[in-house]
């Protein structure tokens, strides 16, 4: 086969593919981020934290059997979405704010508690008999995005709530010291080398392409990201709840005015891209080391493609993230030493051409 | 702007593990204050960070009380050889005798400056690179525990002989992967092998390695050499499974411990080989070493870089005994030049001795990944494969080009 600029065709090839995988990850997330910007005009730095937590509740389901400190994890990680469905109860029951605030309040000193006694109590105690065999990694797609999605609700209900009438960067401050705090706390209780994490076996395997080997894993990632990401600019540009979300961006007191709940809608959709971050920490855990790390190098690059595409812009978020994985695989092969920084180089260029990003409105 | 936050951090980071002692016992002239200067916040905090710090504390405690108080503090270095510096120049100026561990050699090398110029006393474990004791070797400094010279040879040449004379590398792109490379890349050209291409990549800004194993298998080498380390080298590996690139090449990995292995696997990581120069099974007394230290250290056997804290720190104590205190607290130099003339003996490393060049010379160890099925306890990981005795594992004195050699 002919050569491209020196290199081997198939090898190009090979790495135009490469970069598409990674692409899919940098869009998954990206695309969680402009959807939190958009509505709640919150810059999210707690979303590599997220991601982390994503692919430590994937490996806390699956070695429930075998590893009492996940079962405690998974224990504490579980208690928001524990605490919310008690509310969400109690708030059926129409019982007052005050008796609410005070069930709750003993509820999680309960639920915590429990995990702190000897031996992880009675709950870590019942995940472990229940499933001795751990839950496979496609419960984990499913119960991953809800239980962090749920530790995302209760961030926005008793944190970041408090910011929206003071400037952004509180709101930045506030999110990024929260993820330096989660991060630091697994790196004390699970280490920094990280977990092992299999492929799950009807995924395992490769397909030979002739021009390269590809994991059959690999084009499973990118399968799911393309549809998240199709699923979810479905959801915002083309449904009913979209358009309130969109108004809400535009003019929340109106909207508010109109009968819809703005500020739960705003909740949920903080939750909403905290659970895509999840889900894009499991999709992660087979091939990356599953460590307290593994978010902060990736999240740095996510908010360079946010930057690219155009703060808040979903179709933004995800055409850049698969353009700029795309880009920096071809810069892996050209000129290694720098693919780390070229698209901070196509970052500086943007902001100077178009400081809105390429899809962003001015 | 950003140098100066810098400084501060690195300031603040010092007092906050100054600020614990108590004012009075500063002046104390018979202290011997040492500080663990490590990774506790990053990739490196596994193998090193609080496991170095309990080592260090048991190594005092096994040498006892010889009539000077010992203290023992610890700070995190970030991986960054600006705040490292720093935090040495503060450490000595107030009062630290020697600084132990330093992993990452970019940041070792920046603490062995200042431990010379201050004459103070540097006991390296964990940095890898070898010009601590070639071009940029120091009398305030010993290198304890490895280097990229003896990975290289052990491991390198054992691969070479088995058949694997064609190698691809995939480097961290600063100073422990370039040596690394550049020691191991020697070796196979001396044993007739080539090296047939390198990818160098961002370090710590890599998460996906799978463009650098296509390029690796687009070579046609028959060896992946990793001349990385920590989760790097756990992720090329993870992901070499999953391309496929086992079938037709061999992996070694240059610098990997039983932490790694662990966080691996032994599925994915079984058969593979690598050196250490300490595991915790190799004899009745790093067992007995073991046993003492397990509960302290978060239930885990200690690694390598850890045990060569102890080794360093047990051995320094010694030589200040020998010396008496006023002594060694007066000249860093005078007490590396006793802890040279002293053998040296403890329970990690065994017998061995200290080089002019600063290295420590003990036995290097060739290890195989145990089988899921030979496995009998959790950390039951290794099986030796060869055993290469000091003078021969390190590299000669004559060759590291160590100014301190030819005076």
């Amino acid at each position: 086969m002919d050569d491209i600029f020196g290199i081997p065709a198939p090898l190009l090839f090979g790495q135009l593919l490469l970069g598409l995988i990674n692409g899919a990850f940098y869009a998954m997330l990206s695309l969680g981020l402009a959807v939190i910007f958009g509505l709640l005009n919150i810059i999210n730095f707690t979303h590599g934290a997220q991601f982390m937590m994503g692919a430590f509740v994937a490996w806390m389901l699956l070695s429930l059997g075998t590893a009492p400190s996940g079962r405690i994890g998974l224990v504490l990680l579980l208690w928001p979405l524990a605490v919310l469905l008690l509310d969400w109860a109690l708030g059926k029951l129409r019982l007052a704010q005050p008796v609410r605030i005070g069930a709750a309040a003993l509820f999680s000193v309960a639920w915590i508690g429990s995990a702190f006694m000897e031996g992880g109590g009675p709950l870590s105690a019942a995940l472990g008999a229940l499933f001795p065999q751990g839950l496979s990694y496609w419960w984990a797609l499913i119960i991953g995005p809800i239980v962090v999605g749920a530790t995302g609700i209760l961030l926005e209900r008793l944190m970041i709530s408090q910011l929206y009438k003071l400037d952004h960067l509180y709101g930045l401050l506030l999110t990024f010291g929260v993820g330096l705090i989660l991060e630091g706390v697994f790196r004390n209780e699970f280490g920094s080398s990280g977990l092992p994490y299999r492929i799950p076996t009807e995924l395992s395997g490769a397909w030979d392409l002739g021009f390269m080997f590809m994991p059959v894993y690999r084009g499973w990632v990118v399968i799911a990201a393309l549809v998240l990401c199709l699923a979810t600019w479905l959801l915002i540009e083309k449904t009913r709840l979209g358009a309130y979300l969109r108004a809400a961006t535009e003019n929340a007191s109106l909207v508010q005015a109109f009968g819809v709940n703005v500020p739960r809608m705003v909740t949920l959709t903080y939750g909403f891209g905290v659970a895509l971050a999840a889900i894009g920490g499991v999709l992660a855990a087979p091939i990356y080391s599953v460590n307290p790390q593994m978010g902060t190098n990736l999240i740095i690059v996510v908010f360079a493609v946010v930057v690219i595409g155009g703060m808040g812009s979903i179709l933004g978020a995800i055409l850049t993230g698969f353009g700029l994985g795309i880009v920096e695989g071809l810069t892996k092969v050209f000129w290694p030493e720098a693919s780390a920084t070229v698209i901070f180089v196509i970052m500086a260029i943007v902001l100077l051409t178009r400081p809105a990003g390429l899809f962003g409105r001015a | 702007m950003t140098i100066a936050r810098r400084h501060l951090l690195a300031a603040g980071a010092a007092t906050a593990a100054l600020g614990g002692l108590p004012a009075g016992s500063r002046a104390q002239a018979n202290t011997i204050r040492i500080g663990v200067m490590t990774d506790m916040s990053g990739p490196y905090r596994d193998t090193t960070g609080p496991g170095s710090v309990v080592l260090s504390q048991q190594a005092v405690q096994d040498f006892g009380n010889r009539g000077f108080q010992v203290e023992v503090i610890s700070a995190d270095h970030q991986n960054k050889p600006d705040v490292g510096a720093n935090l040495a120049r503060q450490w000595f100026d107030q009062g630290v005798d020697v600084i132990v561990d330093v992993p990452t050699s970019s940041v070792g090398l920046a603490v062995n400056q200042i431990a010379r110029e201050k004459n103070k006393v540097h006991l390296n474990s964990g940095a890898a690179t070898s010009d601590l004791t070639g071009a940029q070797c120091s009398p305030n400094t010993v290198h304890w525990t490895y280097d990229t010279y003896m990975l290289a040879k052990s491991t390198g040449v054992a691969v070479v002989k088995a058949g694997g004379d064609s190698w691809f590398f995939i480097t961290a792109d600063y100073a422990f992967g370039h040596a690394l490379e550049r020691d191991t890349g020697n070796f196979v050209k001396a044993q007739g092998g080539k090296v047939l291409g390198t990818a160098r990549y961002p370090f710590p800004a890599t998460t996906d390695f799978s463009a650098f194993l296509l390029q690796a298998q687009a070579s046609r080498a028959k060896v992946l050499g990793l001349a990385n380390a920590s989760t790097d080298t756990v992720n090329c590996i993870k992901g070499a499974r999953e391309f496929g690139l086992h079938r037709s090449m061999k992996l070694a990995a240059l610098l990997m411990g039983i932490v790694d292995i662990k966080a691996l696997g032994l599925e994915a990581g079984q058969g593979l080989l690598l050196t250490e120069t300490f595991y915790w099974d190799l004899n009745d007394r790093t067992r007995a070493l073991t046993k003492r230290v397990q509960a302290k250290n978060q239930d885990r056997p200690p690694a390598m870089v850890p045990a060569g804290c102890y080794g360093a720190v047990l051995h320094y104590l010694k030589a200040v005994a020998d010396m008496g205190v006023a002594a060694a607290k007066a000249s860093g130099l005078e007490a590396v030049n006793r802890m040279k003339a002293m053998p040296c003996d403890d329970d990690a490393f065994g017998p061995g001795h200290i080089r002019t060049d600063g290295r420590k010379i003990h036995p290097a160890y060739l290890f195989e990944v145990k089988k899921p099925s030979d496995s009998r306890n959790p950390w039951d990981l290794y099986k030796v494969v060869a055993t290469t005795p000091g003078e021969e594992a390190f590299r000669p004195l004559s060759e590291g080009g160590c100014p301190l050699v030819r005076s």
